[in-house]
């Protein structure tokens, strides 16, 4: 169980820098998808005994993460029919070694916190802070609308990894609430994405200027 | 069985958005909301049951919470009714749904009792207003709803680790891991201070960003200068009140643990930057609706100052919270109208609002003196007891910096107001049909006459809804 725990978070810490240095949008929202299957996977593996709950969490992260919202983002990218270059303000190998770092600092941090005895938290605290990190790192250097939708897609997975340890504390109530503000956030979003597009004739957030003091 | 005040908006969101008639979906729109304030009053005196669960229960700051938002909403409902009839040419399907599902989710907030339920209402409220921004569909607007919601949920998901670090503060301290908030006050002594720390911290940046604190305020003027006037009354009002109670009550659940002195510092310094930049940037503001944005921003930072003073001044923040909802609610409405009457929202385009509006225009001005803390009105009060706070506690240096922020806003706000307010209007403004009318006109008055009579002779009722939710909120601090 643990290597393969171990190697599902080895997995997705290698999706956020498939995230942060390709060049390709369509690869990032892959990336992205394959991310949210990953954690489906990770989150009924963290919880060696099958409740029908973890399933329900883990199915629906894998429906909307894996499939329905990929789909959406798909969709808007054909219909603004925008170059499908990420054009970052920050290259792509500075932001990739800048994701690098990142994920080794998570793991100093999360070595100098206290951390439960359990087997998960010393694996999963390391890779939600740096999932987080990347998150952060392509909203702030990406110029296209869409890939800040992106950022925050892999920042909230990154979260979405620290949730695994409180599965107790949550009820499905309020998982199942988090997944659907998500939804419906990506779902605006995606309407908001269609209106730059035509209003401004292009997805950079540079044209997005006309508010200034 | 979900609770009546949170169901009954969401329904009605249903059916307004599902009514074919575009002249009945505003009046069901008022109609829900009168609904939905006979509710909340019969539940605040006591004669209907609150209802919901252990998640989903109404305590004294909650029923002080959905008071607030009920009767600010109400007078919202009463003047979109006006509004819409104006902008008749405007679709309105998405905006009456959208304002009601903003009324449920505000009320989901003050209903949850959970952490995790709390965020799920807080980025709720934000996604049921980011369509009611774009009601004009200019570019301007669609940029600000951008900005808005890409600020905001990157926020509020900073917000949703930080609940996360508490519940595993928890977890660490060998209780059981909850994200009640009666059993995270019951267990704070045994909470694991780094993780409580850190998440006060990220919780502080999320929900700020909500509030519009500096330095993540820079979504609020561009969104509520380009939204209705009507929206930024919700948002200035309602929204930020919301996000208020969940910074509130983590304060308390921190302080609990022993880590007060951290958070009060963290949150006084805030509190008073956002006082001081907010008042810097209104200095030579020429956007009346920016300017009111940059007044929120400085609002909030009063709240802040006020929780971040310790258990007494707990009072008097939630006594602010109500003047600022009501206050900057009836602000925003009457700039809606100024904005229509001449076209424009700068101090370029409107001259002599109080000629070509006399009761718009003046409301404006005595708004400006309620909003800056003068006399006789409510915040007035406010500020002195938050003041008064600051002294018992010889914290000199707080109470200097927070009068010389009030000036600087007075200075900066009376100076833009007046240039629209005074002199003769220009001849363009003519041209526009827009007259007050009583639904346009009557909401925001009552509003204002509200923040005047708590600044006179504050009702037995507030006094005790306010005086419950503070013993509440000062336990353990």
């Amino acid at each position: 169980m643990t290597s393969l725990l171990s190697s599902l978070v080895a997995g997705l810490l290698l999706v956020n820098l498939v995230a942060l240095g390709t060049s390709r949008i369509s690869t990032v929202v892959r990336s992205v998808a394959v991310q949210g299957v990953l954690l489906g996977v990770l989150a009924v593996t963290a919880h060696g005994s099958l409740s029908l709950r973890v399933l329900a969490v883990a199915l629906a992260s894998v429906l909307l993460k894996g499939w329905l919202i990929p789909r959406i983002l798909f969709r808007a990218l054909d219909q603004v029919a925008i170059k499908r270059e990420v054009e970052p303000s920050l290259g792509l190998l500075p932001s990739l070694l800048l994701g690098a770092f990142a994920t080794v600092l998570a793991v100093a941090a999360a070595s100098r916190l206290p951390l439960a005895e359990t087997r998960l938290a010393p694996l999963l605290i390391p890779a939600s802070l740096a999932t987080v990190a990347s998150g952060f790192i392509v909203i702030t250097t990406r110029r296209k609308a869409i890939s800040q939708v992106l950022g925050y897609l892999i920042l909230e997975n990154g979260i979405f990894i620290f949730g695994l340890l409180l599965l107790e504390a949550m009820p499905f109530l309020v998982e199942a609430g988090v997944l659907l503000d998500l939804f419906v956030g990506i779902f605006v979003l995606s309407i908001i994405l269609h209106h730059i597009n035509r209003e401004f004739a292009s997805l950079d957030t540079r044209r997005l200027s006309l508010l200034k003091e | 069985m979900p609770p009546l005040p949170v169901i009954l908006p969401l329904v009605m969101a249903v059916v307004v958005f599902a009514t074919p008639s575009k002249r009945w979906r505003p009046r069901l729109l008022a109609v829900t909301a009168a609904a939905h304030l006979a509710v909340t009053v019969a539940i605040l005196a006591g004669s209907a049951p609150a209802g919901g669960g252990a998640w989903l229960r109404l305590d004294a700051p909650g029923r002080l919470l959905l008071g607030v938002v009920s009767l600010l909403f109400l007078a919202c409902a009463l003047y979109s009714v006006g509004y819409l009839r104006y902008r008749v040419e405007r679709a309105n399907r998405r905006f009456c749904a959208c304002m009601l599902a903003a009324l449920g989710t505000m009320s989901l907030v003050a209903y949850a009792q959970h952490l995790g339920l709390l965020w799920v209402g807080i980025e709720a409220t934000t996604l049921a207003t980011a369509p009611l921004i774009y009601f004009n569909r200019t570019a301007r607007s669609i940029e600000a709803t951008w900005k808005y919601l890409v600020i905001s949920s990157v926020g509020i998901a900073l917000a949703l680790l930080g609940s996360f670090f508490v519940g595993y503060a928890a977890l660490l301290g060998g209780g059981e891991a909850s994200l009640l908030f009666g059993d995270l006050l019951g267990a704070a002594s045994g909470l694991s201070k780094p993780w409580l720390r850190a998440g006060f911290t990220l919780l502080l940046v999320g929900y700020g960003t909500k509030l519009g604190l500096v330095p993540m305020h820079t979504w609020k003027p561009d969104a509520y200068g380009e939204a209705p006037g009507v929206v930024g009354a919700i948002l200035a009002g309602g929204l930020t009140s919301c996000a208020f109670f969940a910074l509130l009550r983590l304060t308390q659940i921190t302080a609990a643990a022993g880590e007060g002195v951290y958070a009060n510092r963290l949150l006084v310094a805030m509190g008073l930057v956002s006082m001081g930049v907010a008042g810097a940037l209104m200095l030579g503001q020429r956007d009346l609706k920016r300017m009111l944005a940059y007044s929120s921003v400085e609002h909030m930072g009063i709240l802040v100052v006020a929780i971040g003073l310790g258990a007494g001044a707990t009072f008097a923040a939630l006594l602010h919270l109500v003047n600022n909802a009501f206050g900057k609610g009836a602000m925003f409405l009457a700039v809606g109208n100024i904005h229509r009457a001449f076209g424009g929202k700068t101090t370029t385009e409107v001259h002599g609002a109080i000629r070509r509006l006399p009761l718009s225009g003046t409301l404006f001005l005595l708004g400006l003196f309620a909003v800056t803390g003068s006399p006789p009105f409510g915040f007035f009060l406010s500020e002195l007891l938050i003041l008064k706070a600051a002294f018992a506690d010889h914290r000199w240096l707080v109470a200097g910096l927070f009068l010389g922020f009030l000036l600087l806003v007075f200075a900066g706000m009376g100076a833009t107001s007046l240039a629209a307010l005074q002199g003769r209007p220009p001849k363009s403004a003519r041209t526009s049909s827009y007259r007050d009318s009583f639904a346009t006109f009557a909401p925001a008055l009552g509003l204002l006459g509200l923040v005047l009579l708590f600044g006179l002779h504050l009702p037995e009722a507030v006094r005790t809804l306010i005086a419950d939710a503070a013993a509440v909120l000062e336990v353990g601090r």
